[in-house]
């Protein structure tokens, strides 16, 4: 591909990577997407699928806003990638449970999504905190250990790796060139363009957007941005196929659309993605069965661990780099509920070559020099 | 489909889908059931396609049977026993059973 010119280049073929290639496409652009290889680090394949609203955004108002914003957005954004594929990712919005298994984790619970409602400029929307017996009317399947729940009518979820697959078709329809195995070394930007080395030679483009999870921490600072990251380890366990009986999401707990159960919320200071803590799988099992105990006689097909692309604070980062007119930054937790975000509102924003501050400048990564000062 | 060369040995009756079978003290589930002329153990969760025994060595997982009101049990690797009802597995399991 050395000598190709790109109007841009995407780093990262992950979620956020490829349905930013998927939006800027649609806004007419050539697109280059560069990513890694199987064997590397992929984010996009171990995670948890939610479209995840409730509890997010205490400590950044705007977090809220522009999760509701995605979440609002997805049933249009699923419609859109199954007219041009002919695919269904199986988004289901049907509302979500935060079960909490004792008085304690419910006051928890309840105490955070009190200052999480009253901070300043927070948008307005509903999260419940509900008892065992109002639960049960929804999950009729829950044990006596469930105390209570909070639930937010906002949540829902996917087939997460239909959705990885989805978005792949889609760029490769719309012409996106998509480059595996061309790990980013360096960037440096000549001439007015930007150039990406990698092994297997050279792209460039006339504008760069860095979705690269992690690696953001390293690339960043090559085309004057930043991107501080803190990644996590989180484990997943799998159980065969089951016949429906969860009609929702719960925040540790899904059943997918083929039947299958995912448990799993675990968080490690860890790196390591090739491992796995037993005693976390195992814990996550207990809890399961403690919510639903008919889950106790069940198989488990698979468990794995797969490494959290996660900020310092948590929160998405979304930059442009001034010494660098055309390069921006891409950084967040939650790849699949923000996709629609990223396809329909963030990709014609660096298609137009400017992020819009209204919507984004709270995610600006200066936030961190503030505390840093501080 | 399947003829018993060996057939001594003590009886054992075992039940698949109510219908009586005869088995052989040893008999591993999966082998009872052929040799009784069982030809679909299961059908698939999904596209409920039918299954029967592939690598009968516990690696395949295509003889999934429901024993003794237990779901997805490995019929080859389960010894008959007296008594035991087997129920033939369709679509996915019923959490819980």
């Amino acid at each position: 591909m050395a000598g190709d010119e790109f109007d841009v280049a995407v780093v990262g073929g992950g979620l956020v990577g490829a349905a930013t290639s998927w939006g800027l496409a649609r806004e007419g652009l050539r697109v280059a997407l560069l990513d890694e290889g199987d064997r590397d680090v992929r984010a996009s394949r171990g995670n948890f699928a939610l479209v995840w609203v409730q509890s997010k955004g205490l400590g950044l108002a705007a977090y809220a806003g522009w999760t509701i914003r995605s979440s609002n957005a997805w049933g249009g954004f699923s419609d859109l990638l199954k007219q041009e594929t002919g695919l269904d990712v199986c988004f289901q919005r049907p509302g979500g449970f935060h079960l909490a298994l004792s008085e304690k984790e419910l006051e928890a619970r309840a105490s955070i999504l009190k200052r999480l409602h009253a901070q300043p400029g927070i948008v307005d929307y509903k999260t419940e905190v509900l008892d065992h017996s109002q639960v049960a009317r929804m999950l009729p399947d829950i044990g006596p250990d469930v105390v209570g729940a909070s639930y937010c009518s906002l949540d829902g979820h996917v087939n997460s790796l239909r959705l990885f697959r989805t978005l792949h078709t889609a760029i490769n329809a719309r012409g996106v060139t998509y480059l595996p195995s061309h790990r980013v070394e360096t960037i440096t930007r000549e001439g007015g363009e930007f150039r990406l080395h990698t092994a297997k030679g050279e792209v460039r483009a006339a504008k760069v957007a860095l979705a690269a999870g992690n690696a953001n921490m390293r690339l960043a600072p090559m085309v004057g941005l930043e991107a501080p990251m803190r990644p996590e380890r989180g484990q997943i366990v799998v159980t065969e196929r089951l016949r429906p009986f969860l009609d929702y999401p719960v925040v540790t707990l899904r059943q997918t659309d083929e039947g299958t159960v995912m448990i799993g919320d675990s968080k490690e200071e860890s790196t390591d993605p090739s491992g796995l803590t037993i005693g976390v799988s195992s814990t996550e099992a207990e809890r399961a069965v403690r919510q639903f105990p008919l889950l106790a006689n069940v198989n488990v097909v698979r468990t794995w661990s797969a490494i959290r692309v996660m900020t310092q604070d948590g929160f998405p980062i979304y930059d442009e780099s001034e010494s660098h007119p055309g390069a921006f930054v891409l950084c967040c937790h939650s790849g699949v509920t923000l996709c629609a975000n990223h396809a329909l509102t963030v990709a014609p924003m660096i298609a137009r070559g400017a992020l819009d501050k209204a919507l984004v400048a709270p995610f600006s990564a200066r936030r961190f020099h503030v505390q840093a000062a501080g | 489909m399947f003829k018993r060369l060996d057939d001594t040995g003590a009886t054992v009756s075992l039940k698949v889908d109510g219908k009586p079978i005869r088995a052989r003290a040893g008999d591993t589930v999966a082998g009872a059931m052929l040799a009784a002329g069982v030809e679909h153990f299961r059908t698939t969760p999904v596209t409920e396609s039918p299954r029967a025994p592939y690598c009968l060595m516990g690696v395949c997982f295509d003889c999934l049977v429901a024993i003794d009101g237990v779901g997805s049990r490995q019929a080859c690797l389960i010894e008959v026993r007296e008594g035991m009802a087997v129920e033939t597995q369709l679509g996915k399991r019923e959490a819980g059973r």
